[in-house]
């Protein structure tokens, strides 16, 4: 096998040393009538090029070659190649956890300035390093909430990735967390009043998203000042890093739930991702997740330590914020790498393309389709609502090598034929002309209802 | 140092200051394609969201960046640099045919909406993935959404307590031995059941009078390790299960010590109802610095429905697609389906090892586990003489007596070329030196690790203070955690 | 170092010293002793109420956590701002680095607790297991 270094010689010397004679012997503690005498079911060993192979097929039938209009919590931005060659390096690929300060300064100093360039650009005071993904790290943002509040029940905007609120009432339901789900206006943004009349005395956190699902961007300030004045804190979440380069953060909210993937994370059929939660420094005790701190060596030389370890589960055992462990440092370095190269000008340029494709194309659907909530201001994502099954048409784009908007009505019955479109710096005005030119087919004359049925055999 | 490893030095020792440090503006990195479409007007687009700074991100160019990581990556041990030999973390080679294939065009840019017929592939490698899993561990079914070990363990004991809800009364506690790790007690607070906390025997494994005793209809499941942080196998593992079930509790086995397992016993086959794996650890996929890891979690058909959504199925026509109909599922713990991309490494790692390559492997694991026991056997304490198997556990009990402890050695180890073992755990062991190779280290490898041991011990007798101010080879000697964790600088600002 | 005799102690290491219906409680120099540098003081609001041999916060040092124990019950009147910024006090100064003050609502609490002699033979005792 040959990731084993050792030769059938080292292996009996070795049994020699230790005083037995085959190898059976060191498995005798475990009672006979369990050990296995047949080989697992599993593929027979392979060649690296039959591995290659496998994964090369596998690719060619997962949608290699398309043109892509999906966003909604997963984006395709280009990644300088750098990210993907400096995080190769077996120092950061193949280096645990950095419990050892000594031996781990790479790691720890990159976390470090992960921390601060998460803190410049979302407006917070502390950042740790880092959640699982953007919706864990909105469920236990909230669960953050509801200890430093002492007050147990949460206000959920609907217009929250549907996922991530799946995700939520999944971590919620054995915490003893009624949630209550405030719906959203004809702007898309999350409807005020209905916040307003579903903050209890014992409502611990209002939880948004801005960007929302639908790319509409909430009026952070009057959501947080609602839920302020009913002594409930606002958590928001962030699933579209990149509109950070552009858009304000919600500086008014006292905890920040991201997912980072934008920067510099493939998508990967979703995941692995780059979770994060920023808040302020007076909260930082309640934060669950690993956090590095500045401090100085014997000498008084600068160095770098994970901090306040006491919050975690290896310490506080069933008293932690949180039973996280192991996380998502390697992503946290690619999306470290990702900021850098961008930084500040970069970031607003790429945030300011992602803008303009996105009004471009708004701009040509709305010419024979229905863009939704066009009264709030959006960032990359738009909802178009046709007269035919969205899945009708993304199946004729298929045909064409184009994946079509989110389908919505899984989500949201009550928005009917409606899907979820998305442009980056990456998409083309050419691929936007092309499926606007495809989707106003359906919506022209001539097409009778009995042809668009025989359309409706779509993948979900 | 009485024994100078031939092992070569590292880390260039740069003075690379903070990446805000180089920044100057003007510098990029960066270069974005002309726009091809209509320039757009951000404050009338965005009115009052538009934001107007960026503060202190960084303005640097390529090269600076190359270098600025470069010369960290310096300052980290790694797996690829020698051995480390943390007790618990199955700190195995990655394999870079894993890093490759993660890395085709279809598989890393694959998105989680795209409709199913164009992710036949992903899907497929999603089925495979857990078929091979199902089969290496005994159990029926499998979800591989989790994220981490931890987060397995919060969906392992989310179905526990959807099945007792299921039988009409979701019980109130969870038996953990004191041996476990912590993941396992604060895993139970988040799905609000009570810890209670089980004693290990004299010789390190379940006290089985006990768990007699403490067994009740208010426990919903023994939390267990097996083999255990003290590398020991449970030899009553079918009693401990007997007693479990025959009160209506289920037995979950935390998976994280599997490298000893695979191909030679299947948990499915002593009793275990649901057990997490972590892919990260026993599948080969790389620790990144603390991350992403990925905790599928097997079970029993009794704990089926309860899985998370959405599941892989075979459609009618034959092609896979995702059932999300599932009435009894505890629900999603993640959006999507999981870290993937460790599931196309964990894939990866099963091909290019076989039946046979699984079972060499574990079996090298805990030969080289053994091989370490033999050779500081007499040198270094050993707290329970049960037989070892991934994994073997000393204490400082003899050194101690010069005022050296755990962390003392473990540093000085640095000095010599390796990675320190895991230090003060499990915690029924005080002073522990935790101690688990792997089956990717080498003879020859073990046997320089040995002989630093035996040379600290002796140095820990002539002059322990060389041991008590280790590292000494280090850019930075041991950090002040007190000073930071009182007044925690956790960010950079500008002047400082 | 020597215990001051003008006070009571705890099994859980808590002293407390008593001017009529009011006491101050901090922890001993053996507390401060076994938990190395201590990094953090969680101490309850005012008003809270405490009873006697319930948590009433916490103690911190780098890696380790430790319950703080109430000696008896009552009301926090005062809590000493200082050790949220100068936590190393406690390592100091233990015996006058006071943690917090309140007004007992049953002085007969006072009678299950330890005499300094007895508390330091307590210690010596715990360390000989």
């Amino acid at each position: 096998m040959r990731y084993l270094p050792k030769s059938p010689a080292d292996r009996e010397a070795m049994l020699r040393a230790i005083g037995l004679r085959s190898v059976d012997e060191l498995f005798a503690p475990i009672p006979a009538e369990y050990r296995l005498s047949r080989d697992l079911n599993v593929p027979r060993q392979m060649a690296e090029s039959e591995i290659v192979d496998y994964f090369r097929q596998r690719s060619r039938e997962n949608g290699e070659g398309y043109t892509s209009f999906l966003g909604a919590g997963a984006y395709l931005h280009y990644r300088p190649v750098i990210i993907d060659s400096l995080i190769s390096r077996g120092e950061f690929l193949t280096a645990y956890t950095p419990y050892q300060a000594e031996i781990s300064q790479g790691t720890l100093q990159s976390i470090f300035e992960f921390q601060t360039m998460i803190c410049e650009l979302s407006g917070m005071e502390v950042a740790n390093a880092s959640m699982y993904d953007g919706s864990t790290a909105a469920a236990e943002a909230v669960m953050m909430a509801v200890r430093l509040t002492g007050r147990r029940s949460v206000v959920v905007a609907r217009s929250l990735h549907p996922e991530y609120r799946e995700v939520l009432a999944t971590y919620a339901t054995h915490q003893g967390m009624p949630l209550s789900v405030a719906g959203f206006g004809a702007d898309g943004r999350v409807n005020l009043e209905e916040i307003e009349k579903s903050i209890m005395p014992e409502t611990a956190c209002v939880l948004i998203q801005s960007p929302n699902f639908f790319g509409t961007i909430e009026d952070v300030a009057a959501i947080a000042e609602v839920a302020h004045k009913h002594g409930a804190m606002l958590v928001v979440s962030i699933a579209e890093a990149v509109s950070l380069g552009i858009v304000e953060p919600p500086r008014q909210a006292d905890v920040i739930a991201m997912e980072a993937q934008s920067f510099g994370v493939p998508l990967g059929f979703g995941g692995p991702y780059c979770g994060v939660i920023a808040t302020r420094e007076k909260y930082v005790r309640q934060m669950p997740g690993r956090l590095v701190g500045q401090t100085v060596d014997k000498q008084g030389r600068r160095g770098f330590v994970l901090t306040l370890a006491t919050r975690e589960q290896h310490i506080r055992r069933e008293k932690a914020t949180s039973n996280i462990c192991t996380n998502q440092a390697l992503m946290a370095l690619m999306v470290n790498i990702f900021m850098t190269v961008y930084g500040k000008v970069g970031l607003k340029e790429l945030a300011r393309q992602n803008l303009a494709k996105t009004a471009y194309a708004a701009a040509q659907f709305a010419k024979h389709g229905r863009v939704l909530f066009s009264g709030a201001p959006r960032f990359n994502e738009f909802v178009v609502e046709t007269s035919e099954d969205p899945h009708a048409i993304n199946n004729r784009l298929l045909g064409h090598r184009v994946v079509g908007g989110l389908p919505l009505k899984k989500f949201y019955p009550e928005l009917g034929n409606a899907a979820l479109w998305c442009c980056t710096e990456l998409t083309t005005r050419s691929a936007i002309d092309t499926a606007v030119g495809l989707v106003a087919e359906s919506e022209g004359p001539g097409r009778s209802a009995r042809e668009k049925a025989g359309l409706e055999e779509v993948a979900r | 140092m009485k024994y100078e490893t031939p092992k070569a030095r590292l880390q260039v020792n740069q003075n690379e200051g903070l990446i805000f440090e180089k920044s100057s503006a003007g510098k990029a990195a960066w270069k974005l394609p002309p726009l091809d479409v209509p320039e757009v007007n951000t404050s009338t687009l965005l009115g009052a969201a538009a934001r107007k700074d960026l503060g202190n991100m960084p303005e640097v160019s390529e090269i600076e960046i190359i270098r600025h990581f470069t010369r960290l990556s310096t300052w980290n041990y790694a797996i690829d640099l020698g051995m480390y030999p943390l007790g618990s973390c199955t700190m195995k080679y990655n394999p870079r045919v894993n890093e490759a294939v993660a890395r085709v065009e279809g598989i890393a840019n694959g998105h989680p909406y795209q409709p199913e017929k164009i992710s036949q592939g992903a899907l497929h490698i999603l089925k495979t993935l857990s078929e091979c899993l199902i089969e290496i561990t005994g159990m029926d079914a499998i979800t591989l959404q989790p994220a981490a070990g931890a987060h397995g363990e919060m969906t392992g004991l989310l179905m526990v307590r959807a099945y007792h809800q299921s039988k009409g009364n979701a019980r109130k506690k969870i038996l953990i031995p004191d041996s476990a790790h912590g993941t396992n007690p604060a895993t139970a607070a988040m799905v609000n059941y009570a810890v209670e906390n089980l004693k290990s025997d004299s010789r390190g494994m379940v006290d089985i009078a006990a768990l007699e005793a403490q067994m009740s209809d208010d426990v919903a499941a023994l939390m267990l390790t097996n083999p255990n942080t003290l590398g020991v196998f449970e030899q009553q593992i079918h009693k401990i299960a007997d007693i479990l079930h025959a009160k209506g509790g289920l037995l979950y086995m935390d998976g994280a010590n599997m490298n000893a397992l695979v191909g030679k016993v299947r948990p499915g086959d002593f009793g275990v109802d649901v057990m997490h794996l972590n892919l990260h650890k026993t599948f080969s996929t790389p620790h990144g610095g603390g991350g992403p890891g990925s905790g599928p979690v097997a079970i029993k058909k009794i704990l089926e429905p309860f899985v998370p959504t959405p599941v892989v199925v075979t459609k009618a026509d034959g092609t896979l697609g995702f059932d999300y109909h599932r009435p009894q599922s505890v629900g999603r713990v993640r959006a999507f389906y999981g870290n993937f991309g460790m599931f196309v490494r964990a894939l990866a790692y099963i091909q290019a090892n076989g039946p046979d390559g699984l079972r060499q492997t574990t079996e090298d694991a805990v030969l080289n586990a053994n091989y370490i026991r033999k050779g500081l056997e007499g040198t270094y304490d050993l707290p329970y003489s049960t037989p070892t198997m991934h994994e073997v556990v000393f204490s400082d009990k003899l050194q101690a007596k010069k005022g050296v402890r755990t962390m003392d050695i473990a540093k000085r180890l640095i000095d010599y070329g390796f990675h320190p073992y895991t230090t003060a755990f499990p915690l029924i062991v005080p002073g522990a030196l935790m101690i688990e190779p792997t089956e990717s280290e080498s003879k020859e490898e073990m046997d320089l690790f040995i002989e630093a041991m035996k040379s600290i011990a002796e140095e820990v007798e002539e002059n322990p203070q060389t041991v008590l101010d280790a590292p000494h080879s280090t850019r930075v000697s041991r950090l002040d955690e007190t000073a930071a964790a009182r007044r925690p600088v956790l960010r950079w600002k500008p002047g400082f | 170092m020597a215990y001051p005799t003008d006070r009571k102690y705890t099994k859980e290491h808590e002293w407390i010293k008593v001017t009529g219906q009011q006491a101050i409680v901090g922890i001993t120099d053996h507390a401060q002793e076994s938990l190395g540098d201590i990094v953090f003081v969680e101490l309850p609001k005012i008003g809270t109420d405490l009873e006697a041999g319930k948590a009433f916060g916490t103690v911190e040092s780098v890696k380790a956590v430790s319950d703080l124990y109430a000696p008896v019950s009552g009301a926090v009147t005062e809590v000493n701002g200082d050790l949220a910024t100068s936590p190393e006090k406690v390592n100091k100064d233990p015996h006058g680095s006071w943690m917090l003050k309140m007004t007992m609502k049953n002085p007969a609490d006072l009678q299950d607790l330890l005499s300094a002699a007895a508390y330091e033979q307590f210690v010596a005792e715990e360390a000989g297991h």
